[in-house]
């Protein structure tokens, strides 16, 4: 019975989708026609053959994926006890503390990392794989504790409760309560934190001094020097293996992605 | 209180679907100057789609409004002569009450003096002087209300449109602010469209309800001339508590149901015509002594409303009434009932038994309700157009919904006495009407079936 | 004791993660080129920030970064809002199609997005630079908006457009006077994180930015870093950075909080 009276006002969406198609789509789908064409733009498979006879690449890319599962594993062990801290109305109840926490997501990557590698440098701690990954852990904390944190805090209380009265011990609840109930935050938060670690660019290349390279990097590169058909194919491979990732992640943990902080 | 007799709204052959679903179905209807009109029908009924149409939200498929003799179908809503109260009021957030009520006036450009003094005049209408300047926000939903009433009327309005204004108000509140309308109808003179479900508040407020269900219009009369004189079964059983059995008019001022025969007012039903009888609660007298009673039963509920008991009585014949007294009787006692001709009403009946149009795939298959069902051999050849009737009681209802050859809802109920009476809307839009014993609820979700000897075939030209 | 332990875990890590911004905006404050050595309290790597004396280009880059986030963030929020509504009104496949592709530039990677707009403005031989840059930004920033001004039309209850129009505004008054009113705190809100998010990016700007000498901040940052100098001026820089950023989502914060304490109290 409900009746959209608006009707007609939903081709106001018009000009926003023309430009969705064509800033959004186009640039996708050209992503993968360069990827399967040669540079003289007939269809070949050779971009894929590359990367797959090239074992430099090829390591490179197991490398990268490495470093982010190290990076996600290492941000799942610190920021979860600190999701857990913060949403815990008996541990903490200040909501500036939470504020502090989002903040870093808001700085310039760069400006992050530039800062990481002042601290080492300050610190006399010299660059290189270690250097990576704190500074990997660094930059993308923030962005695990900030979805398992939203989780949490939206979390029915009673359900805890509910534990603790059919006699289960705290540890007992924490493990088959809270953490169950939390997934949806983690799967978020592994999406947030891995997705961008396997993606990023400029940041290995400034935490190592360009010694350690990333896949990310070799992308870069290789659009740079005017390979954009290579490119492209790595590109496309990366977006695989981002979406065989957000496949692990159901809807909910993406809707909470969209949250965002607002 | 209709001061002019005149039409102020003329609506001829209204029809409306969203996508398959018609919510309107050929709708006429005058409304007088000045008259306080209801739209009266369960959800879903097409009342407030209609209410849309006259204000200007939604454009018929056919069918014309005219106002005054002209036609406004094709008027935009900001140019018609009249305002709307939404149901959940619609006050603009962003402005305070004086900004809302002022809003229409300064659209309008009414000087700023004039409308600060319609503006007080609406607010002092609606029993909220001093609120100006208050944020709609801060208000109570009664308050809210009020403000959007003086948001409306502060336009003057030719006619004023009224959506279940008062459904989000608690049923103290719903009292006071009918006996409110009531009173600024009768102070405005302007012509009132209100829509609600609740027949109670359409029976109190209104010079005309207009009964609808399913699309259609019902039902058009005063208050007392709907309660007294329902057209069929469904008005009769939405309006106040009433028994509606089946009957059979003997003759002429002769009408049996519950096995027994009674005089009565009707004519011009024909001889052994079956009919639906209504008789409403307080319409039967019930008496200690059985002997000198027209029929007897035996009481089987009582219960205490507060002016009267309600009780429960199955009759000698076995059918169960509802009836209203002063007294109580106890149950488990037997008593005597009878009913005075003029409290008896006789309706037709809108059908005897289901039809549906269908086709012959075999000898002994047909296609009718967008499904095959078996049939018993009849001479009728293969692909020809026919008619199915079966009978309300051969229809099978099932639990288990995979079990029956087509799937259905169940969406009214109608107890009959002895009997229920159910409307089930089947997937493909259809209705089924069936009689059972079996206790189903609205909102069922059942199997149909119909056993081949029941289906009933007659070829169709 | 147990929230003793939990408070420590959250400053220690706190503090972890703000060391290095702390020890930029410390050494900010001196004028040893190298970091680490303190040579007293100045203020001059900031006024040589802004002299432009010393380095013209990242004044450049700056004003560049500024306009470009300003144009962006405007038109984002135009054409996001309009969108809003429009999608508002939609109803089955339409809709889930424009949102889908509306969650793309969320979804996706930085450098995906930035790599297929390279790809685009290439294939069409388009000149990068300013304006395939604050295209670019446009693409990226509107999601946001679309997703800020979305929830407000929700909230939104729908007669109050047709009040509108019932007491005589034309549609287009209904619109001015209604709807955009209801939705400001949402364009508002809108326009303060596409402009963050302007400001902010680096991965699509570098890949639109073209050749030909134009830079924002972060491009001049990362060709910086790169030539390995640490450049003392960007230290006042990466401080101010942050204080922005920091006050922005200040006001972002208390909006919402205040926001939705109006929500509680109808």
């Amino acid at each position: 019975m409900k009746v959209n009276i608006f009707s007609r006002r939903s081709s106001w969406a018009l000009p926003y989708a023309l430009f969705l198609a064509f800033f959004v789509a186009l640039p996708l789908v050209l992503i993968v026609i360069f990827a399967f064409t040669n540079g003289a733009g007939e269809f070949s498979l050779e971009n894929f053959k590359k990367f797959v006879v090239q074992p430099e690449a090829v390591n490179t890319f197991i490398y990268s994926i490495g470093i982010a599962l190290v990076t996600t594993f290492l941000c799942i062990l610190l920021g979860y006890p600190a999701a857990y801290i913060l949403s815990n109305k008996n541990l903490n109840r200040s909501q500036t503390t939470v504020m502090l926490f989002i903040l870093p997501m808001w700085i310039n990557i760069l400006v992050r990392t530039l800062a990481t590698v002042a601290l080492f440098d300050f610190a006399h701690i010299p660059l290189g794989e270690g250097a990576l990954i704190f500074g990997m852990v660094y930059n993308f904390l923030p962005f695990m504790i900030y979805p398992i944190y939203n989780t949490l805090q939206k979390m029915d209380h009673s359900l805890i409760e509910a534990a603790e009265d059919l006699g289960a011990k705290p540890s007992t609840v924490f493990w088959k309560v809270t953490v169950p109930l939390s997934m949806p935050g983690i799967t978020s938060g592994i999406m947030m934190v891995f997705m961008p670690t396997i993606s990023t660019f400029a940041i290995a290349e400034l935490l190592t001094m360009n010694n350690i390279k990333l896949f990310g990097t070799t992308i870069q590169e290789n659009i740079n020097n005017g390979m954009w058909n290579y490119g492209a194919a790595l590109s496309l491979i990366m977006l695989v293996i981002i979406g065989i990732t957000s496949l692990f992640s159901d809807s909910d943990a993406q809707s909470q992605n969209e949250g965002g902080i607002i | 209180m209709v001061t002019n007799s005149d039409t102020i709204i003329k609506i001829e052959h209204l029809s409306k679907a969203f996508g398959d679903k018609v919510v309107l179905d050929d709708i006429n209807l005058d409304i007088r100057r000045g008259e306080f009109i209801t739209l009266l029908g369960p959800s879903g009924c097409g009342k407030t789609t209609l209410l849309r149409m006259i204000a200007g939200f939604l454009k018929p498929d056919s069918g014309v409004i005219l106002m005054e003799g002209n036609d406004i179908s094709d008027v935009p809503p900001h140019r018609r002569p009249l305002n709307t109260v939404f149901q959940r009021y619609a006050l603009f957030p962003h402005l305070n009450v004086y900004d809302n009520i002022a809003f229409g006036l300064k659209l309008n450009k009414v000087p700023a003096a004039e409308i600060e003094s319609r503006v007080r005049k609406a607010l002092k209408m609606v029993s909220m002087t001093d609120y100006e300047d208050r944020d709609v926000n801060s208000l109570s939903g009664g308050q809210q209300q009020r403000v959007a009433i003086a948001r409306a009327i502060v336009n003057r309005p030719k006619v004023l449109l009224l959506d279940e204004p008062l459904a989000a108000l608690d049923l103290k509140m719903r009292k006071d602010m009918q006996m409110e309308l009531k009173q600024m109808h009768s102070e405005l003179g302007i012509t009132f469209i209100y829509v609600t479900h609740d027949q109670e508040e359409a029976l109190t407020l209104s010079d005309t309800v207009v009964v609808m269900s399913d699309g259609q219009i019902q039902q058009i009369g005063s208050p007392i001339d709907i309660y007294n004189e329902p057209v069929n079964s469904f008005v009769a059983d939405f309006i106040g508590e009433s028994n509606i059995l089946n009957g059979t008019m003997v003759r002429d001022r002769e009408v049996e149901f519950i096995g027994h025969s009674f005089e009565c007012v009707d004519e011009g039903f024909g001889n052994n015509a079956p009919v639906d009888v209504v008789v409403r609660p307080e319409d039967i007298y019930i008496i200690a002594n059985a002997e000198n009673a027209k029929f007897t039963g035996t009481v089987k509920s009582c219960i205490f409303k507060g002016v009267h008991y309600e009780m429960f009585v199955e009759t000698d014949k076995g059918y169960e009434l509802i009836l209203q007294d002063y007294n109580a009787f106890d149950v488990d006692s037997t008593v005597g009932m009878f009913i005075k001709p003029s409290d008896i009403h006789v309706m037709h009946k809108e059908r005897t038994c289901n039809t549906f149009e269908g086709k012959m795939l075999a000898d002994n298959k047909v296609e009718i309700l967008g499904a095959e069902f078996e049939c018993e051999n009849c001479a009728i050849a293969e692909g020809e157009n026919i008619y199915a009737n079966i009978n309300f009681d051969r229809v099978e209802l099932l639990d288990n919904k995979e079990d029956g050859i087509v799937m259905g809802e169940v969406v009214f109920i109608l107890y009959k006495g002895n009997h229920y009476h159910l409307t089930v809307l089947t997937d493909d839009g259809e209705k089924i009407y069936v009689d059972t014993n079996d206790i189903w609820d609205k909102g069922d979700i059942v199997g149909i079936s119909i056993a081949p000897s029941d289906l009933h075939i007659t070829k169709r030209v | 004791m147990k929230k003793f332990f939990a408070q420590s875990y959250l400053w220690l890590l706190l503090a972890l993660l703000y060391a290095p911004i702390i020890i930029i905006a410390v050494f900010s404050f001196t004028e040893a080129k190298v970091l680490g050595n303190w040579t007293g309290f100045s203020t001059k790597l900031y006024t040589s920030l802004f002299s432009g004396g010393v380095r013209h280009s990242l004044l450049d880059a700056i004003e560049n970064t500024f306009t470009i986030a300003l144009v962006a963030a405007a038109a984002s929020t135009i054409l996001g809002s309009i969108a809003a509504i429009g999608i508002h009104n939609m109803r089955g496949r339409k809709r889930q199609a424009i949102t889908f592709l509306n969650n793309i530039p969320m979804l996706n990677p930085d450098i995906i997005t930035g790599i297929s707009l390279f790809l685009l403005f290439v294939s069409l031989g388009v000149t990068q630079g300013y304006t395939t840059v604050v295209l670019a930004h446009i693409a990226f920033c509107t999601p946001y908006v679309v997703l800020s001004v979305m929830p407000r039309l929700q909230q939104m209850n729908p007669n109050i457009y047709e009040a509108a129009l019932d007491l005589g505004a034309t549609p287009f008054q209904a619109l001015r006077k209604v709807i955009i009113p209801e939705i400001r705190p949402g364009m508002i809100s809108g326009f303060i994180l596409a402009f963050t998010l302007s400001i902010d990016d680096f991965a699509v700007t570098i890949f639109t930015i073209g050749n030909q000498g134009l830079e924002t901040l972060s491009t001049y940052i990362y060709a910086d870093a790169r030539k390995g100098g640490l450049t003392p001026e960007l230290r006042p820089l990466s401080t101010i950075i942050f204080v922005t950023v920091l006050l922005l989502l200040i006001v972002i914060n208390v909006r919402a909080r205040r926001a939705a304490r109006k929500q509680e109290n109808i």
